[in-house]
């Protein structure tokens, strides 16, 4: 059987690498793919919206749509492992049972690896900050500030334990938080509808705030970017949580 | 009509994304350990981000970032952006569906007490 897996797997990769003959050569700047809609996007991002990393430009604007239903995804992963997982917790299950000593606690009792990790964490964060907020002139955005936030709080969690964690961010407002960042997206697309224009046309906003239209989309891409953030930090932090201690979020680890 | 050596050289990002779909895909259809078949969705995806990235690229161009003070806004000094926008929010969902994948596997394991196709498939034929 498995040699039989092999042998499709080889035949579809030789069949794949047949064709790849007919591509663009690597590094070709006259591909298809850069001929059509990326020439207008690299010529008129900055004087359509002044934000020189094209790709947030293109992420934010362009294909607004496109980055609000990954919001979307990315929300309905999370609240997907809340359904599979949660557990109701029952009130034995509430008791306290310190006897036992879950073998997964790798961090114990450590002082080092708590006092290292309670420094770094503000870093982090601060890092995230900087990575979300800058993502209009340097490499960065929603979706990387958010992973990077939801990795301080695991190291919280992973250093100390669960319920030191949760102390910090409860479940409920992972789930609040989660929402809200898909809530700002979408909020943002109806605010330019009142002014009677298309949904998530940042000119609009630009319009009602009376901004230069160039400053008006640039400044809907930074919210929308922290809408993102949001839905992709408490998403993150969501799945780690239920993964982590199979769906019974109080019990820790 | 070029020699095999200049075809490779020229198209290598193509052959390199061939081979690690293929330990992808083996991966998946192969193992029985549903971990490891999550592996190899990984690997899988990731072998298209690699695709996609290699076919934004330009000789000579620099990353999508304008630089500041540019006059000149010229396509061929940027490399495209668009495929980068994709496999941004490709990687995100990735992530995301792993962790869905990885929450249905608990709740396999919880349920067989196994992670192990054969095993499953004889406990649910019983």
């Amino acid at each position: 059987m498995k040699k039989l897996t092999l042998a499709a797997v080889v035949i579809a990769g030789l069949l794949l690498a047949a064709t790849t003959l007919d591509f663009p050569k690597w590094g070709d700047p006259q591909t298809p793919a850069s001929m059509h809609v990326s020439a207008r996007f690299i010529e008129k991002s900055l004087e359509e919206m002044a934000t020189p990393n094209i790709v947030t430009a293109v992420l934010g604007n362009y294909r607004a749509f496109d980055t609000m239903l990954e919001t979307i995804v990315v929300f309905t992963a999370g609240l997907a492992c809340f359904f599979i997982l949660r557990t109701r917790v029952t009130r034995e299950s509430l008791d306290p049972a310190p006897s036992i000593k879950i073998p997964l606690d790798l961090a114990g009792e450590d002082l080092v690896v708590k006092t290292v990790a309670r420094t770094f964490i503000p870093m982090i964060q601060l890092f995230g900050l900087y990575v979300l907020a800058h993502g209009h002139y340097s490499p960065g955005g929603g979706f990387q500030g958010g992973v990077i936030f939801a990795a301080a709080y695991i190291l919280l969690a992973v250093s100390h334990d669960m319920r030191t964690a949760l102390q910090h961010m409860s479940e409920r407002a992972t789930h609040l938080l989660s929402a809200a960042g898909v809530l700002l997206f979408a909020g943002i697309g109806v605010i330019c509808m009142t002014n009677g224009v298309n949904f998530l046309d940042y000119g609009g906003l630009a319009g009602i705030l009376g901004m230069p239209l160039a400053t008006g989309h640039s400044f809907a891409i930074l919210l929308i970017e922290t809408g993102v953030g949001l839905t992709v930090t408490a998403a993150l932090i969501m799945i780690f949580k239920l993964l982590s201690s199979h769906g019974a979020v109080q019990e820790g680890f | 009509m070029h020699s095999l050596g200049e075809v490779f050289a020229s198209h290598f990002n193509y052959i390199a994304y061939v081979a690690i779909m293929m330990v992808g895909l083996y991966a998946m259809a192969a193992k029985s350990n549903l971990i490891k078949k999550l592996i190899g969705l990984g690997i899988f995806q990731t072998s298209i981000m690699l695709l996609y990235v290699s076919i934004g690229a330009k000789k000579g161009a620099t990353i999508p970032i304008l630089a500041k003070g540019a006059t000149t806004i010229s396509p061929a000094d940027y490399i495209n952006p668009l495929p980068h926008v994709l496999m941004l929010t490709a990687i995100v969902v990735s992530v995301a569906t792993l962790g869905v994948a990885l929450a249905l596997v608990q709740k396999i394991h919880k349920h067989f007490n196994s992670i192990e196709e054969d095993e499953i498939l004889k406990e649910l034929r019983r």
